[in-house]
C-alpha cells in the first residue's frame, strides 16, 4: 500500500515544475516534503490528489493509476491553499458536508476540535481570518480518515499556540488511526522530530529522499577555536563552515575522528541547518 | 512532560534517559504503568516511532515490561538496576571530566577537595 510517482513531469509554460520525479509514500508513515518556494511541492501534491494532470509519467495509489481512479478521492485528502467550500457556507454546515463526502469522517471529533481551537462554527467560511481559515481546513483534514493525507503548508497563518495544538492533534490522530501523512512546510525545525522520512525537492527534482535519522547521520558539526577547526577539517569532506569571531563551526560528512582534539566540540546535524546548507550549495553549484 | 531536547543527541536516547530519571525519582513507581507511546509522542511532539524506540531501550534492559493488552509497566527492581549502572558510570561521567576541566583551569587538587567539602556544606550535609 503506497502512493508511487513514476517519472512524473509537469510543465507550466516556461517552467518545468516537476522533472521526472520518482518517489513513493509508504503506508502509515509521516513524510516531510521540504523545499523552497517554487520547488514543486504544491504541484506534486496536486497531481497526487488528481487536481492536476501530469504531462508525463504516472501516479499509482495502491497500485492503481490515479488518473482513472474515481476512488482516488476517497483514498487521498489534500489540504491545500484553496478553500473547497462556498464562502457563504457556515462552518457547521461545511463540516456536515464533509461528513457526507467522507464516510469515515468523525463529525463529533471535528466539532470538539473546533471548540478546542475556539473556531465559531456559526461563522461563514468567507468571514474567517487567515488563521481560522487554516484551522477550519485542518479540522477537516484531521477527521476525514482517508489512508493518505497531504498537508500543503498546514500551519500557514497559525500562531505558536495553535501550531502546538495542531502538531499534538496530528500525532494523536496518527497514533489512533495510522495513515500516510505528507507535510510540506517552511517551519522545518517544528516538524523535524515529527517526520520519519524526509523528501527534499528543488527546481522540480528530488534532492534527498530517506529516513530523517539516516539523513542527519550523514554528517556532524564541529566547533571550537578557528585554528583548531581549520586543522581538523583539512582533507575532510566539508559541507559548510561559519565563523563568529575566533569561534568556528563546520559541518562535515562522514564520522568524526577519534579521539577528538580537546578544544573541539562535537554536535549533531539538525534538519533545518542541513536543509539551508544544501540549498546554499545547490545555488553555488548552479550559479 | 516538557523536555527541552538538546540538539546534540538523538531524541530516542533522551526519551530513554527521561524515563530512567522518572523511575529513579519515583515518578514512575515499580509495578506501575507508564504513559502510552501515544502519550509520549503527543506530549513531546515527536514521531511515535521515536518514542517507541526510546521505550524499547528500557524494555531491552529489563527496566520496563509489557503486559499484553494493558501497556508498559516498570519492572520490580528497576530503580536499583538504574542506580547500580549509574554508579558504575559515575567515575567516568563525572569525576574524569571534572579533573580534565580542573586541569584546563589550573585548579589544584587541594582546591578541588576544598570545593567538594564546600559543596557538601552548601547542600546541607
Amino acid at each position: 500500500m503506497a502512493i508511487e510517482l513514476c517519472g512524473v513531469s509537469k510543465r507550466f509554460k516556461e517552467t518545468l515544475a516537476l522533472d521526472q520525479v520518482n518517489v513513493s509514500f509508504d503506508e502509515a508513515k509521516i513524510y516531510g516534503l521540504l523545499g523552497n518556494n517554487g520547488a514543486g511541492k504544491t504541484t506534486l501534491m496536486n497531481i497526487v490528489a488528481n487536481r492536476l494532470y501530469a504531462d508525463q509519467g504516472q501516479v499509482l495509489i495502491d497500485g492503481e493509476p490515479v488518473a482513472d481512479l474515481d476512488r482516488a478521492l476517497s483514498k487521498v485528502y489534500l489540504l491545500g491553499e484553496k478553500n473547497l467550500y462556498g464562502e457563504d457556507m457556515r462552518v457547521k454546515k461545511a463540516l456536515a458536508a464533509a461528513a457526507h463526502f467522507y464516510p469515515d469522517f468523525e463529525l463529533k471529533r471535528a466539532l470538539a476540535m473546533a471548540k478546542q481551537f475556539g473556531l465559531n462554527i456559526r461563522k461563514k467560511i468567507g468571514s474567517l481570518s487567515t488563521g481560522y481559515a487554516s484551522i477550519f481546513k485542518l479540522i477537516i483534514a484531521l477527521n476525514v480518515n482517508t489512508p493518505y493525507l497531504l498537508l500543503d503548508e498546514p500551519v500557514l497563518g497559525l500562531d505558536a499556540q495553535h501550531r502546538d495544538s495542531f502538531y499534538k492533534l496530528l500525532l494523536q490522530k496518527y497514533a489512533e488511526r495510522p495513515c500516510t501523512i505528507v507535510i510540506s512546510t517552511h517551519l522545518i525545525a517544528e516538524v523535524a522530530n515529527l517526520i520519519e522520512h524526509t523528501v527534499i525537492i528543488r527546481d522540480g527534482r528530488i534532492l534527498e529522499n530517506r529516513p530523517t535519522e539516516e539523513l542527519l547521520a550523514v554528517g556532524y558539526t564541529i566547533s571550537g577555536p578557528a585554528a583548531a577547526v581549520d586543522d581538523y577539517i583539512a582533507g575532510k569532506s566539508l559541507l559548510s563552515q561559519s565563523a563568529l569571531g575566533g569561534l568556528k563551526t563546520a559541518c562535515l560528512t562522514g564520522r568524526p575522528q577519534t579521539p577528538l582534539p580537546d578544544s573541539l566540540e562535537l554536535g549533531k546535524l539538525n534538519l533545518q541547518d542541513y536543509f539551508i546548507q544544501l540549498m546554499n550549495r545547490e545555488e553555488h553549484d548552479n550559479g | 512532560m516538557f523536555i527541552n531536547f538538546e540538539e546534540n543527541r538523538p531524541i530516542f536516547l533522551q526519551i530513554a534517559e527521561m524515563l530512567e530519571d522518572s523511575i529513579l525519582s519515583g515518578a514512575y513507581a515499580e509495578e506501575s504503568q507508564i504513559p502510552s507511546i501515544t502519550d509520549f509522542a503527543v506530549a513531546c511532539k515527536i514521531n511515535p516511532a521515536t518514542a517507541l524506540k526510546g521505550v524499547n531501550l528500557l524494555v531491552e534492559d529489563g527496566l520496563l515490561y509489557k503486559k499484553r493488552g494493558l501497556g508498559m509497566f516498570v519492572s520490580a527492581g528497576a530503580r536499583q538496576k538504574i542506580i547500580k549502572r549509574r554508579m558504575d558510570d559515575f567515575y567516568l561521567s563525572y569525576i574524569m571530566p571534572l579533573l580534565a576541566e580542573a586541569e584546563r583551569l589550573g585548579v589544584e587538587r587541594g582546591q578541588i577537595q576544598e570545593m567538594i567539602e564546600r559543596g557538601y556544606a552548601d547542600h546541607g550535609n
